[in-house]
């Protein structure tokens, strides 16, 4: 104990890399899209980049106007006028696909905005804060969380005529923020006991402060997760209902291609150039929705993305990860140095 | 000069079902700036409660601590200077620095919420108590948490407690997460701090053997009572208490062990 181990002479003092790496900017931004920097997230966010771009270009991408009706050319499968045929009123079914795209685009990010922002500012602050203020919002979630979304928005489409985009993006908002809220508020109550942000409390940082910058670039993860989670549930929630026609939606999204696809027969008459394509897009959506999110997933638990990673590298060396790890020992080298 | 005093100060907790526990019972101590006192007890002694009350997660049934000679303000401009005034170096440096943020935003904080420095000098400042906690400036101070070993993290701990110029450091076990090879350093840096700035240390622990190399006095805590107290070596070498010497004789001692393996007798802390 009398040795006197100077400081500066403690091994844990490197002095190697000293130039000033990274500017703070974008340090800081590479880290907030960390989670999106693997394969599956790029790949959901191509997919997904795809559709929005086809969304905004909708005017100049469609060959026709979506509902430019042409009695000389009904039921048409594909051709070169017409590459993914025609519906019974010689609609052009690829435009109304392109132009679908626009309502299912808005509602799911309208919506997925809205149920994140109550999500965030519900959970946070019932995990940070204790008492009956916490019970409150936790039971206010919970009756969210329990309330039938599908029911009340038939309900509330009911009420208009026709029920502006927005209108069904506020309501798919309302009725979706519950589960991203209880998750925060988990995530949070276990955040607010950690010493770091005891620390920021014992420096006298403000509570804005405590729960903006300390606590929430912590959450960022899980509010990417249940922000993409939720527009996957509004874009099935729009499609839903405009294929059982609940919401008379004059602009067209896929959902209501189907209804009337439905409604005229193709599927008994195999017409499928006509319900095919929304079908697949709607399906490409989600895969690119669902893939982004597990990129997020692999980011928050590298434990999922190890495994893999770990056995591709062994295969490299020509190992295989099943291999018992231990090797035991034969007693003759043993006797030998004995 | 007297910088942190307790005087008869006791906590109860009330325990829904199993009546109140006394997790601090009349104890009362005074620390003068610049020196070390060691609070030391097994789990469960009190010493997390005197850190608590000190952070003001907790509040004394009675009695009452007073920082530089005044009693912990509860709220306004005399909390701020409170928290200015005493300073917290946490046990795990893993938890204690924010992933998130780089080292420089982590010291820039309290300089500018204790408005230290104007802000031309911010950046000068955060070198200096990059230095003073020798580490090297250029090397960490755009890095964030998890790119730093543990002893370096402690020692930006410590940066950020010195940063608001405080006369009292608590520090709360902040070796016990380090490994063997750097506590020494640590705690050294410790030592050094206490004596070029005049800070009073109150180090809290259940390592016998490091609180009587650091620190000044020893305060032994048993069930909210402090058993003994004195100079360091005195409390340890010459325990009076039946507690302290249980305590000695629980923790593991390198010379007896080599001393009763050679066969021969003898060989004390």
């Amino acid at each position: 104990m009398t040795t006197d181990l100077r400081p500066e002479q403690a091994p844990e003092v490197r002095s190697e890399r000293t130039s000033g790496r990274e500017t703070s900017l974008r340090g800081r931004l590479g880290s907030a899209f960390a989670m999106f920097r693997n394969r599956k997230s790029i790949t959901g966010l191509t997919i997904l980049g795809f559709f929005v771009l086809v969304a905004i270009l909708a005017d100049v991408l469609a060959p026709y106007s979506p509902t430019k009706v042409d009695n000389t050319a009904r039921f048409q499968p594909p051709s070169a006028e017409h590459w993914l045929g025609t519906t019974h009123l010689g609609e052009d079914v690829l435009s109304q696909v392109i132009y679908g795209t626009r309502g299912i685009i808005v509602v799911g990010f309208l919506a997925a905005i809205l149920a994140t922002v109550i999500a965030i500012v519900v959970g946070v602050v019932a995990g940070y804060v204790r008492g009956w203020r916490s019970e409150s919002l936790s039971a206010l979630t919970n009756v969210f969380l329990v309330i039938p979304g599908l029911p009340l928005i038939i309900i509330v489409a009911s009420m208009f005529d026709d029920p502006p985009l927005v209108v069904i993006a506020a309501v798919l908002g309302l009725t979706g923020w519950a589960w991203g809220a209880r998750v925060l508020r988990a995530q949070t109550m276990s955040l607010r006991n950690r010493d770091f942000v005891q620390a920021a409390r014992a420096n006298g940082e403000p509570l804005r402060r405590i729960i903006g910058n300390e606590m929430l670039p912590n959450l960022m993860a899980l509010i990417a997760a249940s922000f993409v989670g939720t527009v996957t549930a509004a874009i099935i929630g729009l499609t839903t209902l405009s294929y059982i026609g609940v919401i008379p939606v004059n602009t067209y999204n896929w959902g209501t291609i189907l209804n009337w696809a439905s409604a005229q027969g193709a599927f008994r008459q195999n017409q499928w150039w006509w319900f095919m394509p929304p079908g697949l897009c709607i399906a490409a959506i989600g895969v690119a929705l669902s893939l982004i999110n597990f990129g997020i997933d692999e980011y928050v638990n590298p434990r999922l993305r190890s495994a893999g990673e770990r056995a591709r590298a062994m295969k490299k060396q020509g190992l295989d990860v099943n291999d018992p790890v231990t090797v035991v020992r034969t007693t003759t080298s043993h006797q030998e140095n004995a | 000069m007297t910088v942190l005093e307790f005087d008869r100060v006791t906590k109860i907790y009330s325990v829904r079902g199993a009546g109140q526990i006394k997790a601090l019972d009349d104890v009362s101590f005074s620390l003068t700036s610049g020196r070390t006192i060691g609070l030391v007890g097994q789990s469960g002694s009190g010493k997390s409660t005197i850190a608590k009350i000190l952070t003001q997660l907790e509040t004394p049934t009675s009695g009452e601590v007073r920082l530089d000679g005044e009693p912990i303000p509860r709220r306004g401009a005399g909390l701020r200077a409170y928290r200015q005034k005493l300073r917290m170096v946490f046990q795990d440096p893993f938890a204690s620095l924010n992933p998130y943020h780089s080292i420089r935003y982590h010291l820039e904080r309290p300089l500018r919420l204790h408005g230290v420095v104007p802000k031309a000098e911010m950046d000068d400042e955060v070198r200096r108590l990059l230095e003073r906690v020798r580490l090297q400036p250029d090397a960490v101070v755009d890095r964030r948490p998890h790119e730093l070993s543990g002893g370096q993290r402690q020692r930006v701990a410590i940066a950020r407690a010195l940063a608001s110029r405080p006369s009292l450091l608590v520090a709360d076990e902040p070796v016990s997460m380090l490994d063997v090879s750097i506590r020494l350093g640590v705690l050294n840096l410790l030592a050094d701090l206490g004596r070029e700035e005049g800070l009073g240390v109150l180090y809290i622990t259940h390592d016998l053997a490091t609180a009587r190399h650091f620190s000044d006095e020893i305060l032994v805590l048993n069930q909210g009572r402090v058993v003994e107290s004195g100079p360091a070596d005195d409390v340890i070498l010459r325990p009076q208490d039946p507690y302290t010497r249980a305590l000695r004789a629980a923790s593991p001692d390198p010379e007896a062990h080599f001393a009763s393996l050679s066969g021969s007798d003898g060989g004390a802390l």
